[in-house]
């Protein structure tokens, strides 16, 4: 692999760019992996990086449906922060945003990560004490996070309405070392780097079902045709459901679509992220310009990629109260992606029933910012068969025994 | 956006009228049940890619519970039922088989 660099781009600027190489290749599928994982998001490709650089293993196979990075890698808000309450997340998601800050030159590109800070509004009274024990939590964890006043807000924000009328802000929780990514860079980038590491992403492949002996996955079927493996990892976001019915057993998950929109660029008018949960709307500015905007969930199954329209009333109207000034732009683009809630919206990093079968799943609407660390602790899970540190609360056992990770009261919808 | 008849008043609802309940006809387990019976029921969802039989309130409207069958690939609607059943009444089931051949059916 050649590596990028500013000598790199002086190189092709003077013959004319011809000297690119492809970033990564697409080999056809070979009999037999040592390990196969199911998914070319941005969580099956770290997940496929991290077996290869801390484990050493690097006869994989990356399937991937439809093509890489093009289910909610490509359709987030693209939104990195780490400041949750319960010990178990804020472990993963801290490792994820700290792998962020290092991404660029561990990867060799430019996944532009911006560590702009993020801003959770406190509007209610209720919601302002549930900041301040996050606050204290994330101290006692060693994020670093702070409850800021109104006052700091609006130096933070000049573009805010800080007194409603319907939801006044009354403080917010404050992570100035969050912030965003280049969401596609990020599969791009693993991507690369894992094809580097010979291992073989596999595009416009779809598995049809899974093979098991005796209690242990030995290969799946695909459109492609038959591939062999030693272990099987599912790492598919909204349709692990599809998937796990195809290996025998049953997840506590329901696939909704999440939604999104952009509008069209403007000049630069907000240099943070700012979260709004009680009203349902989130907001940056990309580098484009234009500003990223984040609505709710829908709250019923659905596979169609779009949300239903009168969440979008729902998000823009919140956020209009929230800032005046947006209140003529227009809406370039809207689209939803199948995220897949579990019954206490926290994650699944498990064994699963089948022997030599795991799965990452789960992450709702917090999928994008936890890639790196989902990937850490999924590489750890599948190349030792036992979860690690960051991956042990995260066990499919855990709704049986009652051992629940209660972000969605930390967290409310916007996760 | 998602248009149900409620089956108790009438009215060609739309969901910003209604409260999604879930999956329809679980089978509840009560106190005794072992513990994987007490997590399928609590936890475990069919979560299908196709037809789907779910739990609706017509929250804004009447207030009551029914009963509905959906797509959840397409969204289309393929009717609404009363919420004093354990299974969906043959009639639909037929109605949506013809709709979707390839569907397994209600089990």
């Amino acid at each position: 692999m050649r590596r990028y660099s500013a000598f790199a781009i002086a190189r092709e600027a003077a013959r004319y760019h011809t000297g690119w190489e492809r970033a990564w290749r697409s080999p056809a599928p070979k009999k037999e992996y040592d390990v196969i994982i199911i998914g070319a998001g941005g969580h099956g490709l770290a997940t496929a990086y991290y077996l290869g650089k801390n484990h050493g293993i690097t006869n994989i196979a990356v399937l991937e449906k439809g093509w890489l990075g093009g289910g909610n890698t490509g359709r987030n808000t693209t939104i990195i922060r780490s400041n949750y309450l319960q010990d178990a997340s804020a472990a993963i998601y801290e490792k994820a945003r700290s792998l962020y800050e290092t991404m660029s030159q561990d990867l060799n590109m430019n996944v532009m990560f911006s560590p702009r800070g993020v801003m959770m509004l406190a509007q209610t009274e209720a919601e302002k004490r549930g900041y301040l024990r996050t606050a204290h939590a994330n101290a006692l964890q060693g994020v670093q996070t702070d409850f800021i006043p109104p006052a700091r807000v609006k130096e933070l924000v000049p573009i805010i309405n800080l007194t409603g009328p319907r939801y006044p802000v009354l403080g917010a929780l404050w992570q100035a070392r969050g912030g965003t990514a280049r969401h596609d860079a990020v599969a791009w980038g693993y991507a690369r780097a894992c094809s580097d590491m010979g291992m073989d992403i596999i595009q416009k492949c779809e598995v049809t079902g899974i093979e098991q002996a005796a209690g242990q996955v030995t290969a799946v079927q695909t459109t492609r045709g038959r591939i062999g493996c030693g272990k099987l990892a599912m790492v598919v976001a909204g349709h692990s459901t599809a998937l796990a019915d195809m290996a025998g057993f049953r997840l506590p998950i329901e696939s909704v679509p999440l939604q999104a929109l952009v509008s069209e660029p403007i000049k630069p008018a907000i240099n943070v992220v700012v979260m709004a949960n009680t009203v349902h709307g989130y907001m940056s500015q990309s580098d484009k310009g234009e500003l990223v905007i984040g609505g709710g969930a829908d709250g019923y199954n659905s596979y169609t990629q779009r949300g239903s329209f009168h969440h979008v009333e729902e998000t823009v109207r919140a956020l209009v109260e929230t800032f005046p000034m947006i209140s003529r732009l227009k809406m370039m683009r809207q689209w939803g992606g199948i995220v897949d809630m579990t019954g206490d919206r926290s994650p699944i990093l498990s064994r699963t029933p089948l022997g030599g079968c795991f799965i990452n799943a789960g992450w709702g609407t917090g999928g994008f910012k936890s890639i790196p660390g989902s990937g850490w602790a999924m590489a750890e899970l599948v190349a030792n068969g036992t979860p690690g540190s960051l991956a042990s609360a995260f066990g499919l056992e855990r709704f049986r025994e009652g051992r629940f990770i209660d972000e969605s009261v930390a967290a409310g919808v916007a996760h | 956006m998602l248009i149900f008849e409620c089956p108790y008043c009438g009215v060609m609802a739309d969901e910003t009228e209604l409260a999604p309940g879930g999956e329809a006809h679980l089978t509840r387990v009560g106190a005794g049940a072992d513990e994987a019976d007490f997590e399928g029921y609590l936890f475990h969802r069919k979560n299908p890619r196709g037809v789907h039989f779910e739990r609706w309130r017509h929250a804004a409207g009447c207030g009551k519970w029914f009963h509905a069958a959906r797509d959840t690939m397409n969204l289309e609607v393929f009717g609404t039922y009363s919420a004093q059943v354990f299974a969906p009444p043959k009639e639909l089931v037929a109605v949506i088989k013809k709709k979707r051949p390839d569907w397994e059916g209600w089990v």
